[in-house]
């Protein structure tokens, strides 16, 4: 059935595109598509993930390492036996909502977050069936899933300096002692009231919490900010709109293009002063490199998404931002998106890798844009090393690497009284906040992604605090082949797809990559899944109780073995249709995902279930 | 105009003296300046309000085709569409489907609009008149097919993302409870 609407998906796709040759097109995919056979052993000898360090067996935080690799050293399971993987033990945790925390475990101890309320459970593994220990409330205000525009989601927490930290659905970041469950402090950084709430999972640099805000449909004004971790006091806050003295830009903002350059653009790139409710927030991943004593991390969309409300470039939406941690000192930008047309947030993860660049070894990051384009950036410089589709593309031609600007397609920018159809990729992009993992084994990347296209149109919308700020009608449909969700093993270094697995639904899970050369990851209809990480071959699946769009994880117990952790419970953005007992009837619900999605509450119910799997 | 209208329609057959009537007399009455039904909506306790607290079954404005229409345009200019969508919900509960969470009377949907509701419905009392809450509360109403059928819109200005509340069917509406946040309740601190 989602083979014929694909055919005819695509006869329409070609109807309204035919004289252009849309970036990425690639056609009917078979399930699997190995592309570009990896050389024996790989390339990993020659590509390293930057900042890991050795396994030890824990998972400390949510993208493993400072590198966001995602991967784990362990072998235990492995390509050979992950075939006899079996439950070790679950839990349920009563929420049941979009889960996608990754569990963190430090020492014989697991904890993890759930969706709102933002229960953090702590379970002891020396203990048979891994035993709850506690279980800590932040007691949210119930307020405040009246402003989260996506599902009451949380990416999880982080481990540091004895305890563990993360931020809650009404803005406040708080600490928790990893042994007592006591919280040991609490900072309100946010206000519901301007629509602001946080759904990031915090990164814990040296002695700094790293925290920003969501709400790009809701007309805030996007930050990022650094907690002292002894205390939770606010040590700086790096707005992403307005003068350049609040964004954090001073003498050492050296941006690589012409076209991020300028005093003030935060404020000369929006009409009057509608940067003050310009959206910008961050809520998706950063990464950390030691070396160069430096964070990187992306803001989201401009709002609202209605594009003729808001000429100019918006700076600083949709950008790639280098800062020192401590300071919050801004090094470099690159605005991947300006004058965001689509809902294309730059927030999604960064991967960093040292890769064999022109005969010499250069410090990359690797970061799949909603825009759909993988962006491979200089680490020091932000100078665009290539930009190439992952996914089908028709809202842009290309990017130009000597002026780093993104090439529009004008036929799908949306207009007032004007429906645009067939723009791919659709709102949450060729990929969403679901972070890919990376293996020195193999030097292939994982990504999980979407395959959607949406028709679109701008509506008038009114500033109203509190209230969504958006603006467009949005109906959304599998892109070209019909399924809606892709797994793809990507080359970093040639900036190529080298096999590709079709899922009927979007994968909203992340990847988890082992040395045991096997790649976990979670689909929407509740299948936890093992892919040998060289072709992409189904080795093992297991069926949870609900749709998984959470983070796999792995880690050696205290006795010693490996075991594989992941939440079941379907929602996000994705699943808001079944999280929220949406109706299928209306195409724009959930911003237009539900069109997209219709069928999802016959194949999943709700759930909100750990999982943990080992050999025996 | 009418009778000469319909004296001229008899010799012109039964049916188009259907037609003429349905279409012409009389017209729809427009009221501009409407006070509030007296209906005490700062003491609705809800889900306990029925149709003889002095509101309407329907509301005031519940066939009222002119009312409708405005309610449809404040849905969108007070952001309602942001979280409800086109009536399939999104950051907040579905309007187009059976279920009431806080009462589907009109003076319960009038309270839920007007003070809000704890789980995310912000207050829309300082922001809006009474008058534009009560055609707010029509239109949300004609979403699940409520109301004369006649009065509903029939089609949409923009991108057409579900079929027009004319057309949808006339939902049997039902309360029920907030999805609990918590199932079943977990205790805080060490088992």
């Amino acid at each position: 059935m989602s083979a014929l609407c694909g055919c005819a998906l695509a006869l329409l796709g070609c109807g309204v595109d035919s004289e252009r040759t849309p970036a990425g097109a690639e056609g009917q995919e078979p399930h699997i598509m190995l592309q570009k056979p990896l050389p024996p052993g790989g390339t990993g000898a020659q590509i390293e993930a930057a900042a890991t360090a050795p396994e030890d067996g824990q998972w400390i935080r949510p993208a493993k390492d400072f590198a966001s690799s995602r991967f784990s050293g362990l072998n235990e399971i492995n390509t050979s036996n992950v075939a006899q993987l079996k439950p070790a033990w679950t839990f349920p945790t009563g929420v049941l909502r979009g889960q996608e925390a990754a569990p963190i475990v430090v020492g014989h101890m697991m904890y993890v977050v759930t969706a709102y309320p933002n229960l953090l459970y702590a379970f002891d593994l020396s203990k048979p069936g891994a035993s709850l220990k506690w279980m800590y409330n932040p007691k949210p205000l119930t307020s405040s899933q009246g402003e989260a525009c996506c599902d009451v989601v949380n990416r999880g927490a982080s481990y540091a300096d004895g305890k563990i930290i993360y931020a809650t659905l009404d803005n406040n970041v708080v600490a928790v002692d990893a042994e007592s469950g006591k919280e040991v402090w609490r900072t309100k950084v946010g206000d519901i009231n301007k629509g602001e709430t946080m759904t990031m999972a915090p990164l814990i640099v040296k002695d700094r919490v790293l925290v920003g805000n969501s709400g790009g449909e809701m007309g805030v004004r996007g930050w990022l900010k650094g907690l002292d971790l002894k205390t939770g006091a606010v040590k700086w806050t790096a707005m992403h709109t307005g003068p350049d003295s609040v964004v954090l830009i001073g003498q050492s903002f050296k941006p690589f293009y012409k076209k991020d350059q300028g005093a003030d653009l935060g404020v000369k790139s929006w009409p009057g002063t509608t940067w003050q409710i310009g959206g910008g927030g961050v809520w998706g991943w950063i990464s950390y490199d030691p070396a160069l004593d430096l964070v990187f991390y992306g803001s989201s969309n401009p709002g609202p998404w209605n594009p003729e409300q808001r000429p100019g470039d918006n700076k600083w939406t949709s950008t790639f931002f280098a800062r020192h941690p401590e300071t919050g000192e801004a090094i470099w930008a690159y605005q991947i998106n300006p004058h965001d047309l689509h809902d294309y947030d730059g927030v999604n993860e960064s991967i960093l890798l040292d890769i064999p660049w022109n005969g010499s070894k250069r410090g990359i990051l690797v970061h799949p844009d909603r825009n759909g384009y993988m962006y491979a950036l200089d680490r020091a410089t932000g100078e665009v090393l290539y930009a190439k589709p992952y996914v089908h593309i028709t809202s842009s031609d290309s990017v130009d690497l000597k002026t780093g600007e993104l090439a529009l397609n004008p036929t799908k920018e949306p207009k007032l009284g004007k429906t645009v159809r067939d723009v791919c990729p659709a709102a949450p992009g060729g990929k969403d906040w679901q972070p890919s993992s990376f293996s020195p084994r193999t030097g292939l990347m994982y990504v999980p992604h979407q395959n959607l296209c949406m028709d679109e149109q701008p509506t008038a919308v009114s500033y109203i605090s509190g209230t969504p700020y958006v603006g467009m009608d949005v109906r959304m449909k599998p892109g070209i082949g019909g399924n809606r969700g892709f797994v793809t093993g990507w080359n970093p270094v040639t900036g190529s797809v080298v096999w590709r697995i079709a899922e009927p639904f979007p994968v909203w899970s992340g990847t988890l990559a082992t040395a045991g050369d096997v790649v976990f990851y979670g689909t929407m209809e509740g299948w936890f899944k093992a892919v040998d990480a060289r072709t992409g071959t189904l080795l093992w699946k297991y069926k949870t109780t609900s749709g998984i769009i959470g983070q796999p994880v792995a880690y050696r117990g205290p006795d010693g073995k490996e075991y594989v952790a992941v939440m079941s419970g379907v929602g996000g953005w994705s699943g808001a249709i079944v999280a929220g007992g949406l109706d299928p009837r209306d195409s724009s619900a959930a911003l237009g995902f539900v069109g997209a999605m219709r069928d999802l509450p016959r194949v999943t119910p709700k759930g909100g279930t750990l999982y943990v799997f080992s050999l025996r | 105009m009418c009778s000469r209208f319909a004296d001229r329609a008899v010799r012109a057959g039964t049916a188009v003296i259907a037609i003429a009537a349905l279409a012409a007399c009389p017209r729809e009455r427009r009221t501009f300046h409407d006070s509030p039904p007296a209906a005490s909506v700062a003491a609705e306790s809800a889900k306990s309000v029925r149709s003889d607290s002095g509101v309407s079954r329907e509301g005031p404005y519940g066939d009222n085709a002119y009312a409708l229409y405005q309610g449809k345009t404040l849905f969108a200019a007070f952001n309602c569409m942001g979280c409800h969508s086109h009536g399939g919900g999104g950051m907040g509960p579905p309007l187009m489907d059976s279920a009431w969470i806080y009462g589907y009377e009109p003076a319960n949907i009038y309270a839920t609009i007007a003070n809000g509701r704890p789980n995310g419905m912000p207050s829309f009392k300082n922001r809006i008149t009474p008058q534009q809450i009560w055609e707010l509360v029509a239109y949300v109403r004609s979403m699940s097919g409520q109301g004369s059928k006649a009065a509903r819109t029939s089609r949409n200005d923009e991108m057409e993302v579900r079929a027009a509340e004319s057309q949808t069917t006339t939902e049997k509406p039902v309360l029920v409870t907030p999805p609990p946040t918590v199932n079943p309740p977990a205790q805080e601190g060490h088992p």
